[in-house]
């Protein structure tokens, strides 16, 4: 069923954010001065129902390793015996790409690959339903999947990319890459490079880069899925083993603000404030030191514009417009006000 | 003589800082050779710029220090600190 529109409340944002060309000011509109800080007009906005148990939503621990390295991994969390029958039913579909029956862009993902589709049982697991809603609301729309069948000996590496195009908004699409079988080191699979999410690029214009420190190959068991900020540079590596290999990807748009979706139980203890700073005080408990963490591949100047970027995402995730790492906004924002109308 | 470009991309703008990506394309190796594959656990050929040099290889392109476009001063986007090399490599035929 196709959804009849788009109802995101965060799209006048995303289109602001856009035309000023500067991130942050997607949260402007919320914003207000109290008590000599800028925070959120009503923290209450961003209340949802939560469809699954409150158990199998992420921790704050958990999103902040998403905010800085653009991904996460669950090892192992499709059961076994739903593995066995998508492995059949991926490799059929892999062989005629483009040929099969898909949902339609749009179509909440509730409504996508009813019973008995192998990978509808994947969708709707609990545990992989919590991820979801943590990070892109509870019924995200659908926006398109593929299966990705190697075959054996196929000894082509895809080129490092992001998908889509250019997109530099805020709020954020996941995909996520589910492994039926068991990948071994060696065996190829999709790589990656954590931390790449932020950087604005232009799917394939990032070609050239055929090795970057820090680049990972997934391997793990049967039945694990990475999850993926859209922007998360990869490709597929080459199958040199004597057996097909399959993976399944899906890309879901949210349709909420995606402010404390996750289970926020943890959230005041490890919420840093804006004075956690590595040139002053900092506490390495709190999530500001999970946001420094450098990637190996960071440049040194840039890699401070990451992390004044990864503050920025971690401000909208949040809903803390007063958090920052290691200073680098709080010390502007403070100077511009002083200018007013100057600035 | 076939031209091999190395590309190396370096945490700072000296030729002597860290490298972060590295890339080859040899221009000797026979026709339908793909380019090598990814090999996710090795490390770059060369620690810097300057140690391409002292091996035998010859800069040819730098990328320039340009200011940031008006607006995007704080993103980032491509690997900033391009460095490519050159070497020519004796080939039958």
């Amino acid at each position: 069923m196709r959804s009849s529109g788009h109802p995101l409340p965060v799209a006048h944002w995303e289109r602001f954010g856009r035309e000023t060309g500067d991130l942050w000011a997607v949260l402007l509109p919320v914003r207000h001065w109290t008590r000599g800080v800028w925070s959120f007009a009503d923290a209450g906005a961003y209340d949802r129902a939560v469809t699954v148990d409150r158990s199998l939503l992420l921790s704050t621990v958990q999103m902040a390793h998403f905010a800085a390295s653009g991904m996460l991994s669950f090892e192992g969390i499709v059961p076994g015996d739903i593995n066995d029958v998508a492995i059949d039913e991926l490799r059929t579909w892999g062989a005629q790409p483009f040929r099969r029956p898909t949902p339609a862009s749009l179509t909440p993902l509730s409504q996508c690959y009813p019973a008995p589709a192998a990978i509808g049982s994947v969708l709707r697991l609990p545990a992989v339903m919590g991820i979801i809603e943590s990070l892109v609301g509870s019924d995200p729309l659908f926006d398109h999947d593929f299966v990705h069948l190697r075959r054996p000996n196929d000894l082509i590496d895809q080129r490092l990319h992001a998908d889509a195009i250019l997109d530099p908004t805020m709020a954020f699409d996941i995909q996520l890459f589910y492994f039926p079988h068991a990948i071994a080191p060696g065996e190829g699979g999709t790589r990656y490079v954590p931390g790449t999410h932020l950087r604005r690029v232009n799917e394939s214009d990032i070609a050239r880069y055929q090795n970057v420190r820090g680049q990972r190959d997934f391997s793990g068991p049967a039945g694990t899925i990475l999850v993926f900020h859209h922007g998360l540079w990869h490709s597929g590596r080459a199958n040199p083993s004597s057996r097909d290999r399959v993976m399944y990807k899906v890309r879901l748009n949210p349709t909420v603000t995606q402010t404390r979706l996750w289970n926020t139980d943890d959230l005041d203890a490890v919420q840093s404030g804006p004075d956690d700073h590595i040139f002053a005080r900092f506490d390495t408990t709190k999530v500001g030191h999970t946001l420094r963490i450098p990637e190996p591949w960071w440049e040194q100047a840039s890699g401070r514009l990451e992390q004044r970027n990864r503050a920025l995402l971690w401000r909208y995730l949040s809903g803390d417009d007063a958090f920052d790492v290691d200073y680098y906004l709080t010390r502007t924002e403070n100077r511009m006000r002083l200018a007013g109308a100057f600035a | 003589m076939k031209q091999q470009v190395l590309f190396l991309w370096l945490a700072d703008s000296a030729l002597d800082s860290g490298v972060v990506a590295w890339a080859l394309y040899d221009g000797a190796s026979p026709k339908g050779t793909p380019v090598p594959p990814v090999d996710t656990t090795a490390e770059p050929p060369y620690n810097s710029g300057l140690e391409a040099l002292r091996d035998g290889w010859r800069l040819f392109h730098v990328t320039p220090l340009t200011p940031p476009a008006p607006g995007a001063e704080l993103q980032t986007s491509y690997l900033r600190h391009e460095f490519a090399f050159e070497r020519f490599a004796e080939t039958e035929g």
